[in-house]
């Protein structure tokens, strides 16, 4: 091993161009700042790329600041109100809230989630564990498909043609399952058919087309994540395809089933022309999903806008910021599931 | 699993493996395929019974998941007859997948195989050409046409394009290739833009673009509106993209003196072109048919107008949603037709993106390989 | 940690005429005194002195985890780009040091090139243009005669001409994985690296063409010094002049627990640790 003397070390301090300190580096663990210079253009590169993040940062939270800002002047004037009111009817001075149109949202989301979620699930696991190779393309491309229609077309096809055939269910499940509260309807109006169009029921059923696509893709791609070694592990010691779905798959991807679904749960509640074709607006909540009348704030603010006073378009504000709040939890907390499972870490949602 | 093992007779005439050919290995055996189609058959028979005679039930629907009921029953139970409990759950397990499976698709068949069943009566060339300038309420569903509609969306979804699509990547190579201080808050920002309901985004250009600062509706209104809700996925598309090009590329381009700059204008983008068009492209196909932004903010139109800056123009999505609305008959048929349009637009966009996407980055076009070898590098 | 200074008073200026880097560019000595490096607050390299003659090829040996190719990282600054990495002492190219900024970082890394364990060809350039990659990633400017004979001369170095000759329009992912490696190693060739660093270049390799690799590092280290990392003690004997021997105890971190000529190394080692390692006694 060659012998090292005591060296001279030319220090150079961050910042300045001349060295300060001639002399012996006494401390041989003194950490290297290395000398990074930038040429000309990569400082460009570096600017021009920030000031992009920077433009796109500050136009994001402009809409969010603004939304808060208009919202408040209607919540404002109606308080506490806002959460407890049902009617809506802010221009004509009376009072306006969301406590009846927030569960109308809420109770299609659950519907086309109660729907969405059961077949995401089983079609994610088809299409990763069951599915020949040629059919895992075909399908997936299938369910890319779903995601790129309009929901315009949905809705379309959901008023047209959808509606008359599920009325008839309406009735069926209406008669016969009227012991669960959700199916209940009131006797009043007795059992015709009539009763049975825009209800939450089929705004729901419509609503779930559009979310299935979601939850597949984050389920599917979690699933696939599965480690194999543990598949093969469970098929060394027996175990059928079920058993390996089951033990393996199934738990792995448990944060991705949830972070799925949440995500769903956040394109429900925000879904707005599929609502707003189907529906008939009502502003009193109700336990039954079957007999006309619903609500949903994105159909509301799409209905009310033309009509709406400056006023009233505050008020539609308050309950946007109110949606784009809850979707934001949502989606958050989804995200937060995800990442923390065991699967999340490379899965992007 | 059955095993078929290939053999011949041998001089003797007792069987020899043939050791050169190959094991067919089989995941259904003959005893699989009778379970399953007598199943069927009398799970066909057994709801028939009582379909006809003994339950309230009527119509098709009902039939057929009678059918199924009785099908999975019978057939896991012979199945547990057969193979043990462990056996049955498995089989259980396994109709129920492949009945989800194919539930999925079977909605988009039916709602494409209607639009196109509905639309395509009254689709004539002049959908394409013609507006709604002379149409009239007693005129038959094939006269004008819907391209003040085809223009303001082409118009509207190019300036949103025009704004976000650059932008947008350009702040994903910040995110993933300069990684600079602002990385987290921006991310914060990007994913909490992406929950932004589309009818919100609408009624924020709205309050804040026409009410607020005394613009009109037109054209440009609504291609902002579709721009908030683009933008955050355009970055986040991109970014994805962007981060599926392997470390290892970076590194080496790194580790031949190539400057930051270099590393991402000559390695990273030129790896990552196919997957960031194939991103643009499906995000096009879906801003193309977002229709609530546009309620707010466009104004709708029944002639041409090919100027986005001033006065309102329609789209093809809001076309359809305010025609399918009126009582006439002729009107509802024009908006199916133009609804078929919309569909077909989307449906080639997404072939397009698909053809795109399945190329990797190794694909040298002809085109560039013409280039190259005009420089001797091919 | 790295420090920008936008000063450009002290910049080497760095011709970008290739012209410079004409085939008599000699071979650089590189000398490490006293490096330690961290990720975050873990040590993994302590107190590592070695001396990299020029035109000689030198071999870091040792078992996994011992802070071989993080050493070697240092040698080209490619260790800092690890967000957390930092590191301490000195490292020298002809006596010139390449963290306290007399030499632009790109410079260094053109000057130190690397070759790394899983070949990573530009899946979006041809082979041709992977091979003259470098020259416009460091902004060198060459006529279209300098670049053909730049390409063939490269190859075949690198032993893959004759393979790819007519194949110089393929994608370069279209190449086998020797095939790969041999055109990173051509592609590190084309700026004309004064030392060239190879982290385990052949592990994920067939021996043929190992055996080719192994040729070639005979062939270039007159003019490049070469450092090669490698688990491959029978490769190490074959390819280099002067071993080092890196070992970490237990939750330390790695050292050099020997280093000289390889044949003393192998067979006649000081310590007790090299003579068992060697021995193949641990691995």
């Amino acid at each position: 091993m060659s012998d090292r003397g005591p060296r001279n070390y030319v220090v150079s301090v961050v910042g300045q161009s001349a060295p300060s300190d001639i002399g012996t580096i006494s401390d041989p663990d003194e950490v290297v700042q290395p000398v990074v210079r930038r040429s000309g253009v990569d400082r460009i590169f570096r600017s021009f790329a920030t000031s992009s993040a920077v433009v796109t940062f500050i136009l994001m939270g402009l809409i969010g600041g603004f939304l808060l800002i208009k919202g408040y002047d209607a919540l404002k004037v109606a308080g506490w109100g806002f959460l407890t009111d049902s009617e809506w009817a802010p221009d004509q001075g009376g009072k306006f809230g969301i406590a009846a149109i927030l569960p109308f949202t809420v109770q299609i989301a659950v519907v086309a989630l109660f729907i969405a979620v059961p077949v995401a699930l089983s079609t994610a696991l088809f299409i990763t564990e069951y599915a020949p190779r040629k059919l895992r393309r075909l399908l997936t491309a299938m369910i890319d498909l779903l995601a790129a229609v309009p929901s315009l077309i949905y809705g379309l096809w959901g008023l047209f043609f959808l509606q008359p055939r599920l009325i008839t269910l309406s009735k069926w499940m209406a008669d016969h399952l009227s012991w669960i509260p959700f199916f209940h309807v009131d006797d009043q109006y007795g059992t015709s058919l009539g009763i049975f169009p825009s209800s939450t029921f089929v705004s729901g059923v419509v609503v779930s087309l559009m979310v299935i696509p979601i939850c597949t893709a984050v389920m599917r791609e979690v699933f696939s994540q599965a480690p194999p070694g543990e598949r093969e592990g469970a098929m060394a010691l027996g175990g059928t395809r079920w058993g390996v779905v089951r033990d393996v798959v199934l738990p792995f991807g448990r944060g991705g089933i949830i972070g799925g679904s949440m995500l769903g749960l956040g394109r429900a509640l925000g879904a707005t022309i599929a609502v707003t074709l189907i529906i008939s607006p009502a502003f009193t909540a109700k336990w039954s999903i079957l007999d006309q009348g619903s609500n949903s704030i994105a159909a509301l603010i799409a209905l009310k806008f033309s009509e709406s006073s400056t006023f009233g378009i505050s008020a539609l504000m308050a309950a946007g910021l109110a949606l784009f709040i809850i979707t934001l939890l949502v989606n958050a907390a989804a995200s937060i599931v995800v990442s923390n499972s065991r699967s999340g870490s490379s899965t992007e949602i | 699993m059955t095993t078929t093992l290939n053999t011949t007779k041998n001089n003797s005439g007792e069987d020899k493996i043939n050791t050169e050919e190959r094991i067919k290995i089989r995941d259904i055996e003959i005893v699989d395929v009778i379970v399953m189609t007598g199943s069927a058959i009398s799970a066909l028979a057994l709801s028939y019974f009582f379909f006809q005679i003994l339950l309230p039930v009527s119509g098709a629907l009902g039939f057929l998941v009678c059918w199924y009921v009785f099908f999975n029953i019978i057939s896991t139970v012979a199945v547990w007859e057969l193979r043990g409990t462990v056996k049955a759950k498995d089989h259980l397990a396994r109709t129920f997948i492949w009945t989800g499976g194919m539930i999925a698709v079977v909605p988009l068949i039916l709602v494409l195989g209607y639009v196109i069943s509905k639309g395509y009566h009254s689709l004539r060339p002049q959908f394409f050409t013609q507006d709604q300038k002379f149409v009239g309420a007693l005129s038959d569903a094939t006269e004008g046409g819907g391209a003040h509609a085809i223009v303001g969306t082409l118009e509207q979804v190019g300036i949103a394009s025009l704004i976000s699509v650059p932008l947008g990547i350009t702040t994903a190579v910040y995110l993933n290739e300069v990684k600079g201080r602002l990385t987290k808050p921006l991310r914060m920002i990007i994913d909490a833009m992406s929950a932004v309901p589309s009818i919100v985004a609408g009624l924020f250009i709205y309050a804040a673009w026409i009410l607020a600062l005394g613009n009109q509706q037109n054209g440009l209104a609504g291609s902002l509106a579709l721009a908030v809700l683009f933008l955050p996925t355009v970055t986040r598309t991109s970014e994805v993209v962007l981060r599926l090009v392997p470390g290892g590329l970076r590194e080496a381009s790194l580790a031949l003196g190539g400057t930051e700059w270099r590393t991402t204008s000559r390695v990273v983008l030129p790896t990552a072109k196919s997957g960031l068009v194939t991103a643009v492209i499906l995000g096009v196909a879906r801003v193309i048919g977002e229709t609530a932004p546009l309620i707010l903010t466009v104004g709708g139109a029944f002639v041409m107008n090919a100027n986005p800056l001033s006065g309102k123009q329609d789209a093809l999505p809001y076309f359809v949603f305010r025609l399918i609305r009126f009582p006439q008959e002729a009107q509802v048929q024009r908006a199916w037709t133009g609804a078929l349009v919309l569909v077909v637009l989307v449906l080639v966009l997404f072939v397009i993106a698909r053809a795109i996407g399945g190329r990797g980055p190794d694909n040298i076009s002809r085109l560039k390989k013409r280039r190259l070898k005009r420089k001797g590098l091919a | 940690m790295t420090s920008i200074d936008t000063t450009s008073s002290n910049r080497t200026t760095m011709s970008s005429d290739i012209s410079m880097l004409d085939p008599g560019h000699r071979a650089a000595g590189l000398t490490a005194t006293n490096v330690a490096c961290w990720f975050g607050t873990k040590k993994v390299l302590e107190g590592v002195n070695l001396d990299m003659a020029p035109g000689q090829v030198t071999a870091l040996i040792g078992p996994s985890g011992c802070g071989k190719s993080t050493f070697l990282r240092t040698l080209n600054r490619m260790h800092e780009l690890v967000p957390s990495a930092t590191l301490a002492g000195e490292i020298l190219i002809d006596g010139v040091d390449i963290y306290r900024g007399a030499i632009p970082v790109t410079d260094v890394r053109r000057r130190i090139g690397m070759v790394f364990q899983k070949p990573n060809p530009f899946p979006a350039m041809t082979v041709a243009e992977n091979v003259l990659a470098g020259l416009k990633l460091s902004g060198l400017k060459t006529t279209r005669a300098e670049r053909d004979d730049l390409i063939e001369s490269c190859l075949s170095k690198a032993g893959l001409w004759n393979e790819v000759k007519n194949r110089l329009g393929d994608p370069g992912r279209a190449l086998s994985g020797g095939q790969q490696q041999r055109l990173c190693i051509a592609r590190s060739l084309a700026v004309s690296p004064q030392v060239l660093l190879m982290d385990e270049p052949c592990s994920a390799l067939d021996p043929t063409s190992t055996r080719r690799i192994e040729q070639t590092i005979s062939e270039i280290s007159e003019t490049v010094t070469v450092v090669i990392v490698t688990h491959n003690m029978q490769q190490a004997q074959r390819v280099s002049n002067r071993c080092a021997f890196f070992l970490a105890a237990e939750n330390e971190p790695g050292r050099i627990i020997e280093e000289g000529p390889t044949k003393e190394i192998f067979s006649n080692p000081h310590d007790s640790r090299t003579n068992d390692y060697v021995n193949g006694r641990f691995g």
